[in-house]
């Protein structure tokens, strides 16, 4: 799927729902346990997860992958594990700037 | 992307915790939610198409602002110390709304706040998840007509996520913002300090002795104010400890750097942080870091003390280039035009749609160059460039002159128009409480650091300055009252 910034998704197998913030050109396979990241708003087709895809996904949290293409944001927490072509997604490092309003 | 979604993540992610008002009576991130929803109830079955808050700031504020965006309608906040006949003109440009505010046919924000926390029960509407505009705000117009800055769900959300981290707050934080309701900060501050989990409390007008009382009393640790609020908390004659506070955000207009010196001397413990932003870019475009300020009050290096002078650096998200008058951009140290472009730029009015460039930038109209570094320097509206002879000469330079000298409290430098110069340089200068002035000694004064042809001709004494609310200067107002055409 091409993904665009912005865009709200969520998983077939559990509660989690990201927001995509970076994005890289082509086509990507984001996926939460396993299963495809599906638009918000579309039919859902409930899926069962992969077990090595559940080490949960934390609300709030930004996720990345090593090479830094896609960057989502977890706007819904689940159990289940966000993952780019299979590889699951790493915790991006919080970002340090003051408040200033 | 939908306010909304701040909303509930805030109501999953620390539902319990008090995220709006004072410990003692404030609302839970769930409460705000369940307000937030039967606002939307009202609003919807009235059928109203925009929330327009017309009153002071509050919890009300917050609800509102949710209760537009559950419902799928704009807030608009309007000025409610605008004279009548303004404030009607801009209510007439949204016949269909739901006021917020004081007046017949209008709901005061008490009431509403009474109405949306009650425990009856309230069909929830179904939020929208077009990107309509969350708010609109009509800017002060220092140069012109109010124009309605419409700021869309993407815009305010792009903000939120490239700026604060969720849930980064301790839950003993809490945020004073003394900036009216219809300020672009007054809105961010209201998502960021959510979306953060940390506490908003408002003052209702800003006097510098219920400010430092409030700081004090309800444990305030992340507090914005305008260069003027600061300057008159620094005039406070006892006690100006500030109890817990850690963070004090400045900005809204240029703020002197002898009041920010003074300010870093006053409290050396306080993180100070220097926000530049405008209504069209969804708040802070710039930040200068508390790092930074320690940075040049460490420094013997002149080129790092004047970043003090500086709004600091742009937000990861914000693009920010400086341009020539042929619209190519331009190298560090060079002065220009401030171009930037984000998601979090809305750079949309009502009625004229999107003013931005093919490559998606927007012009500031201010002026201002980078450093070498990328610390960006605002010199002021283009339109206030003094013009005297050949020479450009920044009204900003004479006035943090001015404001050196210990009896002076604020200051407005303006050209007015002159056969033989094309324009002269004067001053207006409003004097520290008991304090008296020789007006030539002044002008020796200024004379003493500025060049002859930047010293002001004539400098007279007013008591106030015009300024709008936020402490921005109106210099065509000074110069109606130095009563020269303008």
């Amino acid at each position: 799927m091409k993904l665009k910034v912005g865009q709200a998704l969520v998983s077939v197998v559990d509660d989690t729902a990201v927001i995509a913030t970076k994005v890289p050109d082509g086509d990507v396979v984001l996926t939460c346990g396993g299963a495809p990241l599906v638009p918000k708003g579309s039919e859902v087709t409930p899926a069962d997860a992969d077990p090595a895809h559940l080490q949960g996904s934390l609300l709030g949290k930004r996720y990345v992958d090593a090479d830094g293409t896609v960057e989502v944001l977890c706007t819904k927490a689940g159990p289940a594990s966000l993952a780019l072509d299979g590889v699951l997604l790493a915790t991006a490092e919080a970002k340090a700037l003051p408040s200033s309003d | 992307m939908n306010l909304t979604m701040l909303l509930d993540m805030a109501a999953d992610g620390f539902g319990d915790r008090v995220i709006a008002g004072t410990r003692a009576s404030g609302l839970t991130a769930v409460a705000l939610r369940d307000a937030a929803q039967r606002g939307a109830r009202l609003v919807a079955d009235r059928g109203a198409d925009a929330i327009v808050y017309t009153d002071v700031n509050g919890l009300g504020f917050p609800v509102a602002m949710f209760a537009a965006a559950y419902a799928g309608v704009p807030l608009v906040p309007l000025n409610y110390r605008l004279g009548a006949e303004q404030l009607d003109a801009l209510r007439a440009r949204h016949p269909g709304a739901f006021v917020v505010g004081p007046g017949a046919g209008a709901l005061p924000a008490q009431d509403w706040l009474d109405v949306t926390t009650s425990t009856d029960p309230f069909d929830a509407v179904e939020p929208g998840y077009e990107d309509i505009p969350a708010v609109v705000i009509y800017t002060s117009g220092t140069t012109s007509e109010p124009k309605g800055v419409l700021l869309r769900h993407s815009n305010l959300v792009s903000y939120v996520f490239g700026s604060v981290e969720f849930a980064s707050a301790g839950d003993d934080e809490a945020a004073l913002m003394s900036v009216p309701p219809y300020h672009i900060a007054a809105v961010a501050n209201v998502i960021t300090s959510l979306y953060a989990g940390r506490r908003l409390i408002t003052l209702e007008r800003f006097d510098p002795q219920e400010w430092l009382a409030l700081v004090r009393s309800e444990g305030v640790t992340n507090a914005l104010v305008v260069p003027t609020m600061l300057a008159r908390l620094l005039d406070v004659r006892g006690d100006r400890s500030l109890g817990r506070l850690r963070t004090l955000a400045y900005g809204g207009a240029p703020a002197p750097s002898s009041v920010v010196r003074k300010a870093l001397e006053t409290w050396p413990d306080l993180d100070f942080v220097n926000a530049y932003g405008l209504t069209e870019t969804s708040s802070t475009i710039a930040v200068l870091t508390p790092q930074d300020h320690r940075d040049v009050l460490a420094s013997q290096d002149p080129f790092v003390r004047a970043r003090l002078g500086s709004v600091g650096r742009p937000l990861p998200g914000v693009q920010l280039e400086i341009r020539g008058s042929d619209g190519v951009p331009l190298g560090s140290g060079v002065p220009g035009r401030i171009w930037v472009a984000g998601d979090q730029v809305s750079a949309e009015y009502a009625g004229k749609g999107r003013q931005v460039d093919e490559r998606g930038f927007f012009d500031t109209r201010d002026e201002g160059f980078l450093d070498e570094d990328g610390y960006l320097f605002i010199g002021g509206r283009t339109d206030d460039t003094i013009i005297r002879g050949a020479e450009n000469v920044a009204p900003a330079e004479i006035e943090d002159v001015l404001m050196r000298h210990p009896a002076i409290a604020d200051v407005a430098v303006v050209g007015l128009p002159d056969e033989q110069w094309g324009q002269r340089i004067v001053a207006a200068v409003v004097l520290r409480e008991g304090q008296e002035v020789d007006l030539e000694q002044l002008r020796e004064f200024a004379r003493s650091t500025l060049r002859g042809s930047k010293t002001p001709e004539e400098i007279v004494i007013w008591s106030d300055l015009p300024r709008t609310e936020t402490g921005k200067l109106v210099r065509r107002h000074v110069v109606d009252r130095f009563g020269a055409p303008v």
